[in-house]
C-alpha cells in the first residue's frame, strides 16, 4: 500500500548514498534567469556540460519588463542589473547549449505557466526549478520542487538531485463550494487552517470531490501555493481531465500518447495507504478568502472582522501587532474599510487564461474606482496573452481602465520596474503577502482573481451581487 | 579530505529577531537578487530592518540611512556568529541569496524552533548550521538574550549548547550533514562517483518511459 509520492519517489529512485540521502533522477529542469547564473558559473568552473540537454528548458520571468511591446529583445532593458542578468541567461543557454523560450519568444512566459501548456510537463515527471513554486506542476501528478542554486548546479551536472524522502500529508477537499469562491479562495483556506509551517517536512497529496471536479489550471492554483503551507510538493493524481489537459498541449505522437496515457492513469496512492497526517475540508462551507497580514496565513473572510490582539495568545499577539503595524490597519475593522490603491492579475498563481476569463467577466462594461490609482492585467506567457486577445478579454480589461501588460512575473516580487511605492495598499492574485514583496514598504493583500477585478471596480474588496 | 578545526565550534554573542515566519524575502530582499555572483552579500542581509531607506544592488551601506534600532546594527550584536529567532525561519522563496547573505554577514548557526524546508537544506550547501530547538527551549533563550549579552558556544561534533558552566540544550542534526559543515564536500563531487548507476538507470528509464525523452 503505497501513497502517490511514495510510488514516484521509487519510480525515481536511483541509488542511496553513504549518508543515507538518496539521489533522485530528475526528468525535467525549468531555468530562469535569477537562480541560474551561479550554477552554470560552477558548472564551468568545474569543466562540467549538462547531462542531459533535452531535460532542460529556460525562461526569463522575474526581471522582464511588462511594457516592451513587439520586437523587444534583452538589450532594450532599461535597469542595467536586470539587464546583466537576462543577457547571461541568453549567454549560458548558447554556451551550454540549453533550449530557451527568449524574451523575443511569442512562447516565453511565467516558467510554471509556460512547462504544463507547451507540453514539457508530463505526468509522472520529477520536475525540479529554482523556484519554490515549481510545486505547481504537481497539479499534473508530477513529483515537482523547488531548489537552491546549489542543487540547480547538481541537477545540471548528474541530472539528479541528491535528498531524503518527505512525510505523506493527505488533503481532501469535499463538496462543491458556493458562487464567487475559487481554486485560489480554497488553497488561501488552508494555509489560515494550517498554517505556513503546516506542511514543512511533507509531501501533500490534494484529493476528494472538488478537486475531481475543477480544471486542471484551477488545480495548479492549489498546487503552486503547497510552498506557502511549509510543503514543498503538492501532488494531484492524474485522472481524465489531466490527461485531456496534457493531449492538448502536447507535441508527442499519437501513439506515445496511448501508451503513456495507461501508465499515467495508473498512478495514484493505493486504496488503505498511510499517511503521516490526513485534513479533510468541507469547501462549501468556505467564503471568498483574503489576507490581512504579512504571512499567507494570515488570511479571513473577506467580510470578517480582522484580527486584532485582544483574547490573542502571546504568540499571536506579537505576531498580529507586527502585521498589523506594517499593513498600517489602525481602527479598521474589515478589509472592506480600507482603501486600495492598486490591483495586480498575474503571478505563476492566477495569470492563466481561465484566471483571466474570471476577471473580465466581473469587469466587463464597468469602470475602475477612482481611488485605484494603477490596475494592471499581466498575463502568465505569450500564450495566454494571444488566446486573452482573441478571445477580447485585453479590450475588456482596457475599456475599464486596466493597463494589459506583456508577460512576466511583475509585480508578484517586483524584480522589475512593476513595484508598489512605499505605504501603497494592492490587490493582489500572487502567492505571497511578506514585507515589501511587491515594492518597499508595500502593503498586499492576497486574493482571487475574481475579488481582485471586483476589487478595482469598488474600491475595495467586496463581492459581485 | 581535511577537517576544518574551526568548522567543529561556533561560540560567540548571540544576536536574536523576536519573529515567527521571517520569509527569505526579509532575510533578503528581490532587489539583490539580480546580483549574479555567489558571494557580497552582507550589507544587504536583513536589509528591510537594517536600513530606513530602499536599497540597490550595490549602494554601499556608508551611503545608506542606517536603522540604529535594529540589533545587526548595533555593537557587539554586529559581530555575531550566532542568530536565535523563532518559528518557520527562511520560509517563502527558494533563494539560496538567503543564506548567502547570512553566511557573508558572519553567521555560523541559526537556532530556531523549525525552518522552511528549501532555506533548511540550502544553508548546509553553505556552512551555515541550522538549529532546530523545542519551542520551550527557544523561549528559554529568548529570555536569557532579552536580559543581557548572552555568549554560547556550539559543539557541532557533541550536537550541544553550552549556555554556562551549568546549562547546555542538545540538538539533533544528521550526520551526513553535520559532516557537510565541517568538510565542505563538494554534493556534486559525491554523486558523480554513482555515474554508472545514473547512466544504467537512465538507459531503461528511456526505453520504459519514452515520452519523457521524445523532444531530444
Amino acid at each position: 500500500m503505497k501513497t502517490l509520492y511514495d510510488k514516484l519517489w521509487e519510480e525515481h529512485h536511483v541509488t542511496q548514498l553513504d549518508s543515507g540521502e538518496s539521489l533522485l533522477y530528475i526528468d525535467r529542469h525549468y531555468l530562469h534567469e535569477v537562480t541560474s547564473p551561479q550554477a552554470f558559473e560552477g558548472l564551468a568552473k568545474k569543466n562540467l556540460k549538462p547531462w542531459r540537454l533535452g531535460a532542460n528548458i529556460a525562461t526569463p520571468d522575474h526581471n522582464v519588463p511588462t511594457t516592451r511591446g513587439n520586437d523587444f529583445n534583452s538589450n532594450q532593458i532599461k535597469d542595467e542589473i536586470s539587464k546583466i542578468q537576462v543577457v547571461e541567461l541568453d549567454k549560458n543557454c548558447n554556451t551550454f547549449g540549453i533550449k530557451q523560450f527568449d524574451i523575443k519568444s511569442s512562447k516565453q512566459g511565467i516558467v510554471h505557466v509556460i512547462g504544463p501548456e507547451l507540453g514539457y510537463t508530463l505526468p509522472g515527471m520529477t520536475i525540479v526549478c529554482g523556484d519554490s513554486h515549481t510545486s505547481t506542476h504537481g497539479a499534473l501528478g508530477c513529483l515537482a520542487m523547488g531548489i537552491g542554486t546549489s542543487e540547480v548546479e547538481h541537477v545540471l551536472a548528474t541530472q539528479c538531485l541528491k535528498v531524503s524522502k518527505l512525510k505523506n500529508m493527505l488533503v481532501r477537499f469535499e463538496g462543491t463550494p458556493v458562487e464567487n469562491v475559487s481554486s485560489k479562495d480554497i488553497v488561501l483556506y488552508f494555509i489560515g487552517l494550517i498554517g505556513t509551517a503546516g506542511g514543512t517536512g511533507y509531501a501533500i497529496e490534494f484529493s476528494g470531490s472538488y478537486i475531481k471536479d475543477i480544471s486542471v489550471e484551477s488545480r495548479m492554483t492549489i498546487c503552486n501555493m503547497a510552498i506557502e503551507a511549509g510543503a514543498k510538493v503538492g501532488i494531484i493524481a492524474p485522472d481524465k481531465t489531466t490527461i485531456n489537459y496534457v493531449k492538448e498541449k502536447s507535441f508527442l505522437d499519437k501513439k506515445t500518447l496511448e501508451n503513456a496515457e495507461k501508465y499515467w492513469l495508473n498512478l495514484k496512492t493505493d486504496d488503505g495507504a498511510k499517511f503521516d497526517n490526513e485534513v479533510v475540508i468541507d469547501v462549501s462551507k468556505i467564503k471568498p478568502q483574503v489576507t490581512w497580514g504579512t504571512s499567507p496565513e494570515m488570511v479571513v473572510n473577506y467580510d470578517d472582522e480582522i484580527p486584532t490582539v485582544l483574547g490573542a495568545n502571546d504568540d499571536n499577539k506579537r505576531n498580529i501587532e507586527l502585521a498589523r503595524n506594517y499593513m498600517g490597519i489602525q481602527n479598521e475593522s474589515k478589509l472592506s474599510d480600507l482603501t486600495f490603491d492598486k490591483v495586480f492579475i498575474g503571478s505563476c498563481t492566477n495569470s492563466r487564461i481561465e484566471d483571466l476569463r474570471q476577471a473580465a467577466k466581473v469587469v466587463k462594461g464597468k469602470t475602475i474606482a477612482d481611488n485605484i490609482i494603477e490596475a494592471i492585467v499581466v498575463p502568465g506567457s505569450g500564450m495566454v496573452k494571444e488566446q486573452a486577445e482573441m478571445e477580447g478579454l485585453d479590450e475588456v480589461f482596457k475599456e475599464a481602465g486596466f493597463v494589459w501588460r506583456d508577460p512576466g512575473c511583475s509585480m508578484c516580487l517586483g524584480m522589475n520596474p512593476d513595484q508598489l511605492k512605499p505605504y501603497e495598499r494592492c490587490a493582489s492574485t500572487s502567492n505571497r503577502n511578506f514585507e515589501g514583496r511587491q515594492g518597499y514598504l508595500g502593503r498586499t493583500h492576497l486574493m482571487s482573481p475574481l475579488m481582485a477585478a471586483y476589487t478595482a471596480i469598488n474600491g475595495t474588496v467586496g463581492e459581485p451581487s | 579530505m581535511t577537517s576544518n578545526s574551526e568548522g567543529l565550534i561556533i561560540d560567540g554573542v548571540v544576536s536574536y529577531i523576536d519573529r515567527d515566519n521571517i520569509d527569505t524575502d526579509q532575510i533578503i530582499p528581490t532587489e539583490y537578487l539580480k546580483s549574479i555572483k555567489k558571494f557580497g552579500y552582507e550589507d544587504y542581509l536583513f536589509d528591510g530592518w537594517r536600513y530606513k531607506d530602499d536599497g540597490k544592488l550595490g549602494v554601499k551601506k556608508e551611503d545608506r540611512h542606517i536603522n540604529q534600532d535594529f540589533i545587526l546594527n548595533n555593537k557587539p550584536y554586529s559581530e555575531s556568529k550566532i542568530l536565535l529567532v523563532r518559528d518557520n525561519f527562511g520560509c517563502g522563496s527558494s533563494r539560496e541569496h538567503a543564506v548567502w547573505a547570512l553566511r557573508d554577514f558572519g553567521i555560523k548557526a541559526v537556532m530556531a524552533s523549525s525552518f522552511g524546508d528549501i532555506f533548511y537544506n540550502n544553508c548546509f550547501k553553505n556552512s551555515v548550521l541550522p538549529i532546530k530547538l523545542r519551542k520551550n527551549e527557544i523561549e528559554e533563550l529568548f529570555g536569557l538574550v532579552k536580559k543581557d549579552i548572552v555568549e554560547l558556544s556550539i559543539d557541532l561534533q557533541q550536537r550541544k549548547i553550552y549556555i554556562d558552566d551549568k546549562h547546555k540544550l542538545n540538538f539533533k542534526v544528521d550526520d551526513h550533514l553535520i559532516d557537510r559543515i565541517i568538510y565542505g564536500l563538494d554534493d556534486v563531487d559525491v554523486s558523480l562517483k554513482e555515474k554508472e548507476k545514473i547512466l544504467n538507470f537512465e538507459k531503461k528509464r528511456m526505453s520504459s518511459k519514452p515520452w519523457i525523452y521524445a523532444n531530444e
